[in-house]
């Protein structure tokens, strides 16, 4: 894929209070990824971590195709989606911190975090294995004749795995209504695409099921956003299920703990000049859209978020050790 | 039992296990039944035959083979607010769904903090016997058995298995029932009304003072039909049905064996790091001081089960085997 | 004077070839001084000595592979006169092989420990440690309760493991009938134990027995302050009853008049429940059950007491059904350790041997016996008339920690009560 050029157009390719919004949203991730790197080498936060930069657009741009009744299952590599998806920083860091106030009250970490009131389905760590689980979400809606859209996010890695064929089969076959988005950032922790898939062309894969597929430049906000406007919209049309594969790169290692020896700094170098923050600014800038006032307002703003997120995690306390065994089994009866 | 006419009648597992399945679907608007072959071909033993036509195909709802699929889509479908029973065709191809079972059914109210429970129900054949080799004969209850956030029925009874699904369906959690499939045509009684029953509670299914068998689903009947046969010879054996595997009702078992003072465990599990293994342990720590023997074990010999009908015999716990144990036990030097 | 040993270098080290000696006899030596050098399976290792002396001796000479612990050298301390040539230790090279450590030698750790020794551990001769007796955890249990030595009970179980039934003084019948071709009862099936092991001679069963009932009873007199009541009972009314009762029923179901007593106990017991139980741990523990051990006699000599379980529940034939039941079993073979164990107050009756009165002595942890001497023929004056009628002596043993004579009283008062009212038995 060629950089796109940031064409020095006069066109708005968006209207101002909305590519603030898009904008903002990428920087709170990068810049919420960012402290959770530096609490990791601090040991604040430990267990795995995986960070989302150079990811950001992906999320942020499927993310504005839903409402808030639809559902969201997402993997360890999660975030992001959760800011985006209305989880507060706090909670999420929190979490981190291993803190009862988590999203999760300390029992996930990083890699699950959960959100009941923003249906937000984990923060699910084995490859895979949030497939299945979507397309059943989407079924009970189906069957409860609720018209809402269950997004499901999965990197490269899980098209390997058969839940991923068995997930999209059952949806096409019952027509569910998912929103399968592949997150394809080239490598399965450290094994690149092609070394794992003899047939590169996820998309075509996914089509193959019966189901409508786009590929999309996945360092593009404004491109994610609109295919998945889209799909969605496909979807609560009561055409099935849709698939999007999203071209996007990590520019951080896999997890705090890797060598990166499978890839070049070159490759990252010449990805992070794609950086989807950057290059929608310059976009942005281009446009007239925004100012330098405007971009310092975000970083204030973000750097503020961030600062009361971590006196949140900070504050926070720890589940008394007699509580261990809670959560096992539930302590109510459904209705 | 007594079969007191007009309160009581006949039927076989299959049919306590369907119309337990029916009344269900009737009671709850949620609950509806998927896995392979449930619908048009009936159930690969039937249980499921006729469901297709009285409640058509969303409701009995055919899946592809992909254990993983829909199992996972089953536990999905919970966390959305429906009431699921999955059919896995038999515990042999659980382990095709053991992933979605026991890394995300088994850990979503915990990895969630509490906020998201999965009420989805698991139906699975199991057990060896019916010479269908080492691929169709496993006894994996034992397995599951080990993980917390999970449940683990076995009915033995037709009234648990036309009781149990009920109360397992109203559960929050995940439930897996698994019903030995030798037990399907075992005709027994229920009571016209019979409904729920609990499922967290052993049976005491025959009262003795010489020792306590226990044991559970189709190893039950073995351990009452030796039980029988040593009561001609003076020895009295009482019969504990644990009925739910996870959580175990250890305080049954273990307020038997403090009568009796001698324990046995019948388990078609594999000895090693078996579900046998663990009642004996609980045993151990909580009635070490009224035991007058080891606890003693029969479990299935330690081999894949073979195809060959003597030897699958010979693998398998059998009543003859429980009967020499027991006498080995209560009896003193020969 | 020391010894030089082979030392342990790790838990896995079994032995070692001494490769080297870095000094002769007549050297002196300093504590930490590599003297020799040994071959494990790991490595060549450098040894030090742990003391200040002389070399007396080299015992062990290169290139022998010794277990860890034999003696390699003599060191003499400082100031100790050299031994005269007949003390030392012959070296044990000659036979070709490894020498055997003397066994002095393989018990004795490096002398003169002023600083802390190495790890040099010496395995010890496996002697004739002292047998343990093995028992299951019940049959300890109740021994320890009872006060009983369970070195002094026969064990019945496989391979003469000590159970809860011998502990009760119950011995396993099949025991105690040594040849006997006919299995007893419970036990169908020869249990796979080899010839050498099984059954001991009946005399020692029989003397374990009496140990037994020796422990129990000595226990009982020494801890248990008794205290007796005696109560001459009519009988006629009960007598008239049973044989009513009897010509009713074939020969062979007919009940014998100890059943109505029996009867009769275990109802005036739910009357007077602080005779129905233990005393266990300084307290007396009530039971709910009442079970009544029925003292038998055993033709080979000694005695057991089964119970008869839940004996005020039962009808009069369901109480003889067992009684004839447990006679049968407990001389034939098959008792089971629970119905010897469960007894929660003891009846004996001797009756049949022309005893008039018996005073008890109670089995622990129980709190009771009553007993039934004879029924005889006797002068009775009720209501002012002198009849002859059948009479007996009932007496209460009891254990004057849980009652008092008093409650003892009301006891045989209400047996008394019932025996006048035998349709309520």
């Amino acid at each position: 894929m060629t950089p796109r050029k940031s064409a020095k157009t006069t066109a708005a390719p968006v209207e101002r209070e909305h590519g603030l919004h898009l904008l903002r949203s990428m920087v709170r991730i990068r810049r919420f990824e960012d402290k959770c790197a530096e609490l990791y080498t601090a040991t604040k936060i430990r267990g795995f971590l995986h960070l989302y930069d150079g990811e950001e657009a992906v999320a942020v741009g499927v993310l504005e195709a839903l409402t808030a009744d639809d559902a969201v299952v997402a993997t360890y590599r999660e975030h992001g989606h959760a800011l985006v998806r209305g989880v507060a920083a706090g909670a999420i860091l929190a979490e981190m911190y291993g803190r009862q106030e988590g999203c999760s009250r300390g029992r996930g970490g990083s890699m699950h975090l959960f959100d009941a009131r923003t249906r937000f389905y984990g923060g699910n760590a084995i490859v895979g294995g949030g497939l299945p689980l979507a397309v059943g979400l989407a079924l009970a809606d189906t069957m409860q004749q609720k018209r809402r859209v269950t997004c499901c996010f999965f990197g490269d890695g899980a098209v390997a795995e058969g839940e991923f064929h068995e997930s999209l089969n059952l949806a096409a076959l019952w027509r569910l209504p998912v929103l399968f988005v592949c997150e394809n950032n080239l490598y399965a922790m450290g094994t690149a695409l092609r070394y794992a898939q003899a047939a590169t062309d996820l998309a075509a894969r996914a089509a193959s099921y019966g189901m409508a597929a786009a590929a999309v430049d996945g360092m593009d906000v404004l491109a994610v956003e609109a295919a998945a406007h889209q799909a969605a919209a496909a979807i609560r049309a009561g055409e099935g299920p849709q698939f999007l594969e999203c071209r996007t790169y990590r520019f951080r290692a896999h997890s705090m703990y890797d060598a990166e020896l499978y890839r070049t700094r070159a490759e990252v170098e010449q990805w992070k000049q794609r950086c989807p923050i950057a290059s929608f600014t310059e976009r942005l800038r281009g446009a007239g859209l925004v100012s330098d006032g405007d971009l310092e307002a975000i970083e204030a703003e973000v750097a503020r978020e961030i600062n009361e997120a971590v006196a949140f995690a900070e504050a926070g306390s720890l589940e008394p050790v007699e509580d261990l065994t809670r959560f096992v089994y539930s302590e109510r009866r459904l209705p | 039992m007594t079969t007191t006419a007009g309160t009581m009648r006949k039927l076989t597992y299959r049919e306590a296990v369907r119309e337990a399945i029916r009344e269900a679907m009737h009671k709850d608007e949620r609950v509806f039944l998927m896995g392979e072959d449930v619908g048009r071909y009936g159930g690969c033993f039937a249980v499921s035959k006729g469901l297709l036509e009285e409640f058509g195909p969303e409701r009995i709802r055919d899946t592809p083979l992909a254990e993983s699929g829909f199992t996972g889509a089953g536990i999905g479908a919970a966390l959305g607010g429906m009431r699921p029973i999955v059919e896995i065709m038999t515990g042999n191809f659980s382990l095709l769904a053991a992933d979605q079972i026991i890394n995300t059914a088994a850990v979503l109210l915990h990895m969630s903090g509490g906020q998201f429970n999965v009420p989805v129900v698991i139906r699975l054949a199991t057990g060896g016997g019916r010479q269908v080799a080492a691929q169709h004969s496993r006894s994996l209850e034992g397995w599951f058995a080990h993980i917390p956030g999970i449940k683990v029925l076995a009915p033995a009874t037709v009234n648990d298995a036309r009781g149990m699904l009920w109360t397992a369906l109203e559960d929050p959690d995940p439930v897996l029932i698994f019903e030995n499939s030798n037990l399907y045509n075992m005709e027994g009684p229920l009571a016209v009304e019979a409904g729920a029953v609990d499922i967290d509670r052993a049976r005491v299914r025959r009262d003795g003072r010489d020792i306590t068998i226990i044991s559970y689903g189709a190893s039950l009947f073995k351990a009452l039909e030796a039980a029988e046969i040593l009561a001609k010879d003076g020895i009295e054996v009482e019969v504990v049905d644990l009925r739910t595997l996870r959580p175990l009702d250890e305080a049954t078992f273990l307020a038997s064996v403090a009568r009796t003072h001698r324990a046995l465990v019948v388990d078609e599990g594999w000895r090693s790091g078996s579900l046998a293994a663990e009642i004996s342990a609980r045993i151990m720590e909580g009635a070490f001081y009224d035991l007058d023997a080891p606890v003693a074990r029969l479990c299935t010999a330690e081999v894949p089960l073979p195809y060959a009908k003597h030897l699958e015999e010979a693998a398998l716990p059998q009543v003859a085997g429980i009967v020499a144990l027991v006498k080995k036990m209560v009896g003193g030097h020969g | 004077m020391a010894d030089f040993c082979m030392p342990s270098l790790g838990a896995d080290m079994q032995e070692g070839t001494l490769v080297e000696w870095l000094v002769k006899a007549g050297d002196e030596v300093k504590r930490r001084d590599v003297i020799a050098v040994v071959e494990t399976d790991k490595a060549a290792i450098e040894i030090e000595v742990y003391e200040d002396g002389v070399v007396e001796e080299l015992v062990v000479e290169p290139g022998q592979k010794v277990p860890v612990g034999t003696v390699l050298a003599v060191i003499r301390s400082e100031g100790e006169a050299a031994a005269s040539p007949q003390q030392r230790r012959e070296p044990a090279a000659g036979t070709g092989g490894a020498p055997v450590p003397a066994e002095s030698a393989a018990i004795k750790v490096a002398a003169a420990p002023a600083k802390p020794e190495p790890a040099v551990s010496v395995p010890s001769a496996p002697g004739p440690a002292a047998a343990r007796i093995k028992a299951s955890p019940y049959a300890r249990r109740l021994a320890a309760e009872r006060g009983l030595d369970l070195s002094q009970l026969p064990g019945t179980g496989p391979g003469g493991v000590i159970r809860a039934a011998d502990v009760a003084g119950g011995v396993a019948p099949q025991v105690l009938r040594p040849g006997t071709e006919q299995a007893a009862p419970v036990v169908a099936e020869p249990a796979p134990v080899p010839p050498a092991a099984a059954a001991p001679p009946a005399k020692d069963f029989q003397a374990g027995m009496r140990r037994a009932i020796a422990a129990a009873m000595a226990r009982s007199n020494r801890e248990i302050p008794h205290y007796y009541l005696g109560l001459r009972i009519d009988l006629s009314r009960t007598l008239r009853r049973l044989e009513a009762e009897n010509l009713k029923r074939p020969i062979r179901e007919r009940i014998l008049p100890v059943v109505p007593l029996i009867k009769a106990v275990a109802l005036a017991l739910g009357e007077a429940p602080e005779l129905n139980g233990y005393w266990v741990d300084d307290r007396f523990q009530p039971q709910e059950a009442i079970n009544i051990g029925f003292a038998i006699a055993l033709r080979q000599g000694g005695l057991i007491t089964p119970a008869l379980l839940n004996a005020d529940l039962q009808s009069l034939d369901e109480l003889m059904a067992a009684l004839r039941d447990l006679i049968t079993r407990a001389r034939s073979g098959g008792l089971r350790s629970s119905e010897l164990t469960e007894a929660t107050v003891t009846v004996t009756s001797l009756g049949d041997l022309g005893v008039e009165t018996v005073y008890g002595v109670i089995y622990p942890p129980q709190v009771a016996l009553v007993g039934f001497g004879r029924i005889m023929e006797q002068p009775w004056a009720e209501n002012g008339m002198l009849a002859v009628r059948p009479v007996l002596t009932a007496t209460l043993a009891a254990d004057h920690r849980a009652t008092d004579g008093h409650r003892g009283a009301q006891f045989l008062d209400a047996l008394n009560r019932y025996l006048q009212e035998p349709e309520k038995l």
